[in-house]
């Protein structure tokens, strides 16, 4: 770090380490928790508020599994147990979802409540997932990771390389990135190809034209909770691998999960996709503290003395809020043009 | 039975009313008056906080996920106005603040008046951003030295040192200047974009006076705020108070000795000076609670109020007419959030100390939600008692939760590993029981106690 010369490579290592990598898997995890978003406010027709404890519930199931498959010995050495009980977990999450809205949504469906009605219901779903996931694992934060924590370490990038600044790939970030992609790429393949997905796409686009075709709404309601449920359990996982479970933090993701969503256009998953990236980005690169950064890219008369840091950590959900407005103000319908529910 | 209930349908608030008013008076005589008559003033304060969201609700469909954020607004302008200024801090880092400040709104006024001009959008970014970075640096160093100040007792600038009461009326002012900004940008979109700003921006207040210690003392809270009423000691020496207490307490006190008799009227008069100051305050949250009721009916059963009605009745009927739907629902959006942060500033003012921590959604946001739509939504009678009734079973869930763990504990062994697990973790039930009772109304009675009668236009 003492040296005065200009030094391009490790300057980009760095942002590699601390800006790429984050920001690639905090996109993705925010990508899937905005396309269940997206999902259930194209078929359902409202903004899920419950989203972000949702997460958190799937996790929480996680949690549990993990632990007592640790507790029996099943576990594969190098592979977070984690993923592995995924499958299972996206069960009991889709069970949960599918009960919630027997119990809950399909009557408004069934009257044809206004959306704000269905929104604010979810409000109530929301509290009520929120206080079973605080009541089975506590408020406190903790971590489930375990297995192999990297793919490689910075110690192994600095070997290899010679590099001053190293890089770490992170297993979780690895997974996260991997996984959001297939199951991305799964959706999408799912949307655009399958019979039941374009019924799904002709039911969100018209829902009477869908009825009178002969699609089952009520088959279309289910799938779409599956979806979901898959969706969150994973992105609620992954987020959790990454960055340790919380469950007041997972009830704050659905300010960046609401602004990817409407920054990519509400009811479009590509943009949704697109927003969540943009969110992780930004929020990521306004917070980083680019003094090393400058340190490696400045002559030494210039070096900067403060963090040049341009919004404190603490504030960094005031930046997807920030989005927000600026979208809203510019170009609400979003980047890619998203559909505007109207009451029936 | 049908006269029962044609009795019930035609005096349902007044039964309401009186059935809580039982129970509270129940409470009195087991518990304690001191107990009651703070159950009632919280009550108070959340019916007026009700009263301005079911405003929103009620007239203009504007759901507000935000409450606690403008609750807060009017919590933070209590300490602004009411405490005294902190003259080594101003010295020491208030003209830099000052000017941090002001370069910042430059900036924003410079970026927004560009823009209107049509200048080159990155022209104006690149002046948007240099001005933050400007900002920044001043604002930083402004902090810092303010923070630096004897940080254990102020650390802050402090407020302008003015009646407290007047800080009521702030509260509402910055509550609606917050409200107007949200509204001028979502109230034109679709309707659950209001939801999403308001939730966001609640939070961000929040975060704010959480981390900004310069501003209002962040985590450390402010204590020892002023009051609008007298002190317990103060009215402890009043002799009007020690001549109540004895006629009250005449036919006791009659055959004691000289020295009993001082002995027990004090106890008696420390006690009912608890009572009484709690009463002042009864009264004070009571007048703003009818005067806004009343304000509020009136400003209803005008032409403006038909105008209200009409538009919530039918938004395109209404919007044929000739009738801005867009600047109507901005006017009651800002109207309500200006109620709620009056009566948050009521809250920290009767609680005489600002504790940043304390606003949670569950307490803020959602109790005051459950209130409006148990009591019936759209009906200003139905929110008070809402916020009576919720209040009530919020406050005495505590006890409840801690007595069913009691009663398990009875039949567990002690130190049970399960029994601590729920002892541990009681209080999150809570939020699966508010949420519950939401729900439920919403599913089968959503006109809640007090449905909102159909008024003809």
């Amino acid at each position: 770090m003492t040296s005065d010369s200009i030094d391009i490579i490790n300057a980009f290592a760095l942002l590699t380490n601390f800006v790429l990598l984050p920001a690639l898997s905090y996109g993705s995890q925010l990508a899937l928790g905005a396309l269940a978003v997206t999902l259930v406010y194209s078929v359902l027709r409202f903004s899920n508020f419950a989203q972000g404890d949702s997460m958190a519930f799937g996790t929480m199931i996680v949690i549990l599994l993990t632990g007592f498959m640790i507790s029996r010995g099943w576990t594969i050495s190098g592979i977070p147990t984690a993923l592995l009980v995924i499958p299972i977990a996206i069960v009991f999450t889709a069970m949960y979802l599918l009960t919630m809205d027997r119990l809950i949504y399909r009557h408004y469906r069934k009257i044809k409540a206004k959306s704000i009605t269905i929104v604010m219901s979810s409000i109530g779903v929301m509290f009520v997932t929120g206080g079973i996931v605080r009541f089975v694992l506590g408020a406190t934060a903790q971590k489930f990771e375990d297995g192999e924590r990297f793919i490689f370490s910075v110690r192994e990038f600095k070997a290899y390389t010679g590099l001053e600044q190293g890089i770490a790939f992170k297993t979780s970030q690895f997974l996260t990135i991997t996984i959001a992609f297939l199951l991305v790429a799964f959706v999408f393949y799912f949307l655009q190809k399958t019979k039941t997905g374009k019924a799904m796409r002709a039911y969100s686009d018209n829902k009477e034209l869908a009825l009178l075709s002969g699609i089952d709404p009520d088959k279309m309601v289910q799938i779409t909770w599956l979806l979901v449920a898959a969706l969150t359990t994973i992105a609620g996982a992954l987020y959790g691998l990454d960055k340790g479970f919380a469950p007041q933090q997972y009830h704050l993701l659905l300010l960046p999960i609401f602004a990817s969503v409407i920054v990519g256009g509400i009811g479009s998953p590509i943009g949704a996709i697109a927003g969540a990236f943009l969110v992780a980005f930004s929020e990521i690169l306004l917070t980083y503290a680019y003094k090393k950064f400058l340190i490696y890219l400045l002559p030494l008369s210039m070096h900067p003395s403060s963090l040049v840091q341009l919004i404190g950590t603490e504030y960094k959900y005031a930046i997807s809020f920030v989005i927000l407005v600026i979208v809203l103000l510019i170009k609400p319908t979003g980047l890619f043009k998203g559909k505007v529910i109207v009451d029936e | 039975m049908n006269n029962l209930n044609n009795v019930w349908q035609s005096y349902r608030a007044i039964i309401s009313f009186a059935l809580m008013g039982l129970v509270l008076l129940f409470v009195g005589f087991n518990q304690s008056w001191a107990l009651v008559i703070g159950i009632i003033n919280m009550s108070l304060i959340s019916a007026i906080m009700a009263l301005g969201v079911n405003i929103q609700w009620g007239y203009a469909g504007l759901f507000n996920v935000g409450i606690m954020g403008f609750a807060a607004l009017g919590g933070v302008s209590v300490v602004l106005i009411s405490q005294q200024p902190v003259t080594e801090a101003i010295d020491a880092g208030g003209i830099k603040m000052l000017f941090a400040l002001a370069l910042g709104a430059a900036t924003i006024a410079a970026g927004v008046l560009l823009n209107r001009r049509g200048v080159n959008k990155w022209l104006i970014s690149l002046i948007v951003v240099i001005g933050y970075l400007f900002t920044r640096f001043y604002f930083s160093e402004a902090s810092k030295l303010i923070e630096k100040v004897d940080p254990a007792i102020t650390g802050y600038l402090g407020g302008f040192g003015l009646p407290i009461m007047l800080s009521w009326i702030v509260g509402g002012i910055a509550a609606a200047g917050a409200a107007w900004w949200i509204g001028k940008i979502t109230l034109s979109l679709r309707s659950d974009y209001l939801a999403i700003a308001t939730l966001g921006i609640s939070e961000i207040i929040i975060y704010v006076i959480k981390n900004e210690d310069w501003f209002v003392r962040g985590l450390k809270n402010v204590y020892g705020l002023q009051r609008p009423v007298p002190y317990e000691v103060d009215m402890q020496k009043s002799e009007w108070l020690q001549n109540i207490v004895a006629w009250i307490h005449r036919s006791e006190l009659q055959f004691l000795s000289q020295s009993e008799q001082i002995k027990i009227l004090s106890d008696y008069v420390r006690e009912a000076s608890v009572v009484f100051i709690k009463l002042s305050y009864s009264g004070l949250f009571l007048v703003i609670l009818v005067a806004f009721i009343v304000l509020s009916n009136l400003a209803l059963n005008s032409p403006w109020g038909r105008k209200v009605r009409a538009i919530r009745d039918n938004e395109v009927a209404a919007s044929a007419m000739g009738k801005n739907i867009t600047r109507q629902h901005l006017q009651i959006f800002v109207i309500g959030s200006a109620i709620v942060g009056v009566a948050g500033a009521l809250l920290v003012t009767y609680d005489g100390i600002f504790i940043p921590t304390a606003y949670q959604p569950l307490r803020f946001t959602f109790l005051i939600w459950v209130m409006v739509i148990v009591g019936g939504s759209g009906n200003n009678l139905g929110s008070v008692l809402g916020a009576f009734i919720m209040w009530f079973i919020w406050i005495q869930s505590g006890p409840i939760g801690l007595w069913v763990v009691e009663m398990l504990g009875n039949y567990v062994q002690e130190g049970n590993a399960s029994l601590e697990f729920i002892e541990d973790r009681v209080h999150y039930l809570r939020l699966i029981f508010m949420g519950s009772i939401m729900l439920l109304i919403m599913r089968f009675s959503p006109g809640g106690i007090l449905p909102e009668k159909n008024k003809e236009l």
